[in-house]
């Protein structure tokens, strides 16, 4: 926790001293302060000043600053696609259907998305779990997805972007007045934006570690481990997956989710994101029901999606689902409560999630051009390619083969001069390793501590979803910057 | 190198085992319950209620439904005037703003000489400021720097020239994520100590639902009915003192132009209110979504952030405070896009520090509707060729607004049983009715709270669609609905007049 002993003055806006402040910080939320001060806001600030002294000419070794920070990547310079904003674009300004500038599929799809907003408008709220048009083709779209396996509608709700529904539903999870308090697995490396609602709430996270001898593979007998870990701290509740983006082994984990009465949280976000060879996708929740009774009417199942990745890459949409399986009825009322008094979804993010969903089909006008999608999964394939050969080809330096997800996650094995610098900057080891990347290489990545990994390893992580272009000359400066780096702290 | 999804190993490998649990099953040796159950789950989520979305509008949904299955009824559609939606019920959008957001979503459409030069500009320095120059890319949790900068520029020209900090500025998901933001920040304690939260009733059921998540102690400050539902000081002050016996109140929500009421503070109340937080210690929050809504003859929209400055820096060098706007109301009625900010006021550095930390959970609010704030604090300008159009527009709806005002006041008042205090702003009616004691009894019979059993009855019988008071809060042993004033003038007119005759059959029936 961060110091509570704060004199009552403040400085405020005036720059005159005051008493007696209402809120400082011992006054706030006392879980705020549990919620990890990540390096991203720093490392973003500088990056900004960075983007902005090139834009007003100062020299660097560099013209452009390569932003692979997030899994964004339409801010790693891929391009939306061309179908999406077309219908968005005419849903937007409804002049545009009579517009002969536009393929009539896409006048056709805004007009029908139009029909079914209320009073013909994108402005307007939907109902609260969204559009059920919409709604229903997400159900639609997930039945085909796992082979015909039915998915309910009334059990899937729209919300602007994953971590949304993540929150909400782990809202109705943690018993803020439990003792001991709820708790929840959560694997390292893990999506740092999960791990602070959960801290947010007033929860314990369980942290499990996935193998990275194996590819981050995740291990039950690590997950039984983080179990035990967990008596007399916490009681833990729900386990959190992602799939894929790591070896998974679905059928133990929802043995062991059964066994140990554990609610599973499953992050499906890079479902699209899947390039090894004779892979396909595949959900837990196909998994579940195929393995029959008593598993597959009883294990609860939360499953989150979204725009945000995969090929559309509509980060700034925001717009997700939750289909939630197995669920006690009566929960699900105030789940729908809890959804309906944040209003809705953005539409235009629903509208997104729809053509995601139910995308032009072959005969259709834009079906060539919405191909786009097969070049943008060529790109990824190339591209974790070259990041593993190039990753690989550097000294203390090193990258698994990785068949899924946005993010590359090599290990940096740093030398102990290195390590000391960091320390003498109060900066963790890797976060140092970035910053001085993104200053003297203008390559902005981020450290593997804001994600978790074992202690006294480090690494960085950044999004290989760029042109190919961008890649080659990221791994270019990488290189470059690397073999400096390690040559200055040898 | 072991392949991903060797599901058929792992099925073969694990059959045997499977196969032995299903025996223990079977065997009823491990039976296994939900995890999440009523009796498990958060309990602070058990209490919280919507009216807004409750069960009415699920009601009037079902109806919608019949209707269109064939079912036959006394009328032939259901007139939702339960939601603030504008576009809902037909307002049109602004155009100009329309066009830009269509330029950023497909910025092909910039070299469509059918778009005019001022929406292409503003177009091409949004999407300038995108990164990967899309609106589908991530912002920064706070928002898009040069949009805050934008609204800071704004807050100074709406203030007079009082200065705006864009670091003060969050940009939201709509104006509720702020409002949430800012609880979830300050709600703290245990016990007696828990953090109280004024709010006025009657409310915006936000506040409500909000609190109870949180399981913060909501203390209740009524407005006075019989004088335009104004605040009274002496009113906060009893409110204030009967809450310290039980817990710690910390902060006063305030409305203005108020929802459900419509009231519209005086310069002089919104000071008296300002004194009163410095002198109780209390955090601000103005919520001012509505602050272009603004009808009645003599009132104005005064914000609490110039009131503050004007009264000088021994109160806007202390008072905390964060004020509320957003895109869903006022003439853009852009809901759907749920744009908003806040601006906070005096904030301790750490504590901001601590904010930054909670708005980056959820990432980033959506860029169009950042795209569409920027947008509305910066409109075309008197040498810009949108101009024209857009205050033909932005003047249309407005006045169509006031002019509903105050023919809903009008007509409402006309009813026996009904009264209707002036609209003075925002876009409600709240009229209390008087129900007579044998319907009292009536809904008690069903189980059902007075003023729900008579809109239910209103929905069954008109297919009109309000909110109960009750949803709201209000004063013990008094009902009210709360009703839009948005459908479009030929249609309110209607529904007032359908209202008019419901309530007469009801008084009848039940007199």
């Amino acid at each position: 926790k961060d110091s509570a002993h704060l004199p009552h003055t403040s400085v405020g806006l005036n720059k005159v001293k005051r008493v007696t402040v209402i809120c400082v910080l011992q006054d706030i939320n006392s879980n705020m302060w549990n919620m990890k001060q990540l390096a991203y806001g720093a490392l973003a600030r500088r990056a900004n000043q960075i983007k902005a002294e090139l834009r007003q000419g100062v020299r660097k070794p560099y013209k452009e600053v390569i932003d692979v920070f997030r899994g964004d990547l339409h801010g790693a310079g891929m391009k939306p696609l061309t179908f999406v904003r077309q219908v968005l674009a005419a849903c937007v300004y409804p002049p545009l259907i009579n517009s002969n500038n536009l393929p009539l599929d896409v006048r056709q799809r805004a007009q029908k998305e139009l029909g079914r907003c209320v009073g013909g408008s994108v402005g307007s709220y939907s109902a609260a779990a969204g559009i059920p048009e919409i709604v229903h083709s997400i159900s639609e779209f997930i039945k085909r997805r796992d082979g015909g396996i039915p998915s309910h509608p009334e059990n899937i709700y729209i919300s602007p972007g994953s971590q949304w529904s993540i929150s909400n539903i782990l809202n109705v999870l943690v018993n803020r007045e439990a003792s001991p308090r709820t708790g929840v697995l959560i694997p390292v490396p893990c999506h740092n934006k999960t791990v602070l609602s959960i801290t947010q709430l007033g929860a314990v996270t369980v942290p499990y570690y996935l193998s990275e001898e194996q590819a981050w593979a995740l291990q039950v007998e690590e997950l039984q481990r983080a179990l035990e870990s967990a008596k007399g701290v916490c009681s833990p509740v729900a386990l959190y997956v992602i799939n894929p983006e790591i070896q998974q082994v679905f059928i133990p984990v929802i043995r062991f989710a059964w066994e140990k009465r554990l609610f599973l949280l499953v992050d499906e976000l890079y479902q699209d994101c899947v390039y090894g060879e004779n892979c396909e996708f595949v959900s837990y929740k196909r998994t579940l029901s195929e393995m029959g009774p008593p598993f597959s009417g009883t294990v609860e199942l939360a499953s989150f999606h979204s725009v945000s990745k995969g090929f559309l890459g509509e980060c700034g949409l925001r717009a997700g689902y939750v289909e939630l399986v197995n669920l006690d009825p009566a929960v699900m009322k105030h789940i729908h409560t809890i959804f309906s008094k944040d209003s809705c979804a953005p539409v235009l993010g629903q509208i997104a999630l729809d053509l995601m969903t139910d995308p032009p089909k072959p005969g259709d006008p834009s079906y060539p051009l919405y191909k786009q999608i097969e070049h943008i999964r060529a790109v990824l394939v190339h591209n974790v390619k070259r990041v593993h050969e190039v990753i690989n080809s550097l000294p203390g330096f090193s990258c698994p083969p990785f068949e899924g997800g946005l993010f590359a996650f090599p290990r940096l094995n740093l030398t102990p001069k290195a390590v000391q610098k960091a320390k003498e900057l109060g900066l963790q080891p890797d976060t140092f390793y970035c910053t001085r990347l993104l200053e003297e290489g203008g390559v902005f990545t981020s450290p593997g501590w804001e994600y978790g990994q074992k202690e006294g390893t480090y690494h960085i992580r950044f999004c290989i979803a760029a042109p190919q272009d961008i890649m080659e000359e990221l791994l270019r400066r990488l290189s470059s910057f690397h073999m400096t780096f390690m040559k200055d702290f040898s | 190198m072991k392949s991903m999804y060797k599901i058929t190993l792992q099925l073969q490998r694990c059959a045997r085992d499977i196969t032995n649990m299903s025996q223990q099953a079977v065997n009823g040796i491990s039976h296994r319950g939900r995890v999440l159950t009523l009796d498990s789950m958060n309990p602070n989520v058990k209490r919280v209620e919507y009216a807004v979305r409750g069960p009415i509008v699920q009601r009037a949904v079902q109806i919608e439904k019949e209707l269109k299955e064939g079912v036959k009824k006394p009328f032939t559609e259901v007139i939702k005037a339960n939601i603030g939606d504008a576009h809902a019920m037909g307002q049109k959008p602004i155009t100009f703003f329309r066009q830009v957001l269509a330029l950023c979503s497909y910025p092909a459409l910039l070299e469509d000489s059918k778009f005019p030069e001022d929406a292409k500009k503003r177009a091409q320095r949004i999407l300038e400021a995108c990164g990967g120059h899309s609106i589908g890319a991530y912002s920064t949790s706070q928002g898009i720097e040069c949009i805050r900068q934008d609204v800071a520029r704004y807050i100074e020209k709406r203030d007079g020239g009082i200065p705006s900090n864009p670091d003060n500025i969050y940009l939201s998901t709509g104006a509720s994520d702020a409002i949430v933001t800012i609880l979830k920040l300050l709600v703290c304690g245990e016990g007696r100590d828990r953090t109280g939260v004024m709010i006025s009733i009657p409310q915006y059921p936000l506040y409500s639902a909000a609190l109870a998540d949180l399981g913060a102690v909501q203390i209740n400050y009524y407005l006075d009915e019989d004088n335009c539902w104004s605040l009274n000081i002496t009113e906060l002050r009893r409110a204030l003192n009967a809450a310290r016996e039980h817990c710690n109140p910390r902060v006063l929500c305030i409305i203005n132009p108020g929802n459900p009421t419509g009231q519209v503070q005086s310069r002089q109340c919104i000071e008296d209110v300002i004194r009163f937080a410095k002198e109780e210690h209390l955090f601000l929050m103005a919520d001012e979504v509505y602050q272009d809504n603004v009808y009645a003859e003599g009132c104005q929209f005064h914000s609490f952030k110039k009131v503050l400055f004007e009264m000088g820096p021994e109160y806007s060098n202390t008072v905390e405070m964060a004020s509320f706007h957003s895109t869903s109301k006022c003439y853009m009625g852009e809901c759907g896009f749920r744009g908003g900010y806040m601006e906070v006021i005096n904030l301790d550095p750490e504590v901001k520090a601590q904010l930054i930390k909670l708005v980056s959970v959820r990432l980033c609010p959506p860029v169009p509707g950042q795209a569409l704030l920027d947008l509305v604090v910066n409109p075309p300008q008197p040498d810009e060729p949108s101009y024209a159009t857009f205050m033909k527009e932005r003047t249309a709806v407005l006045s169509t607004l006031a002019e509903k005002a105050r023919l809903t006041e009008q007509i409402f008042n006309t009813v026996p049983g009904i009264t209707c205090n002036p609209v003075q702003g925002a876009m409600y009616t709240f009229p209390g009715i008087t129900l007579p004691q044998k319907a009292i009894d009536k809904a008690k019979e069903l189980g059902l709270v007075p003023d729900m059993f008579y809109c239910m009855r209103l929905l069954e019988e008109d297919g009109i669609c309000l909110v109960p008071g009750s949803g709201f809060g209000q004063r013990e042993g008094t009902y009210h609905f709360r009703m839009t004033i948005l459908p479009p003038t030929d249609k309110l007119k209607v529904v007032l007049q359908k209202i008019r005759e419901f309530h007469l059959r009801f008084t009848q029936e039940f007199s």
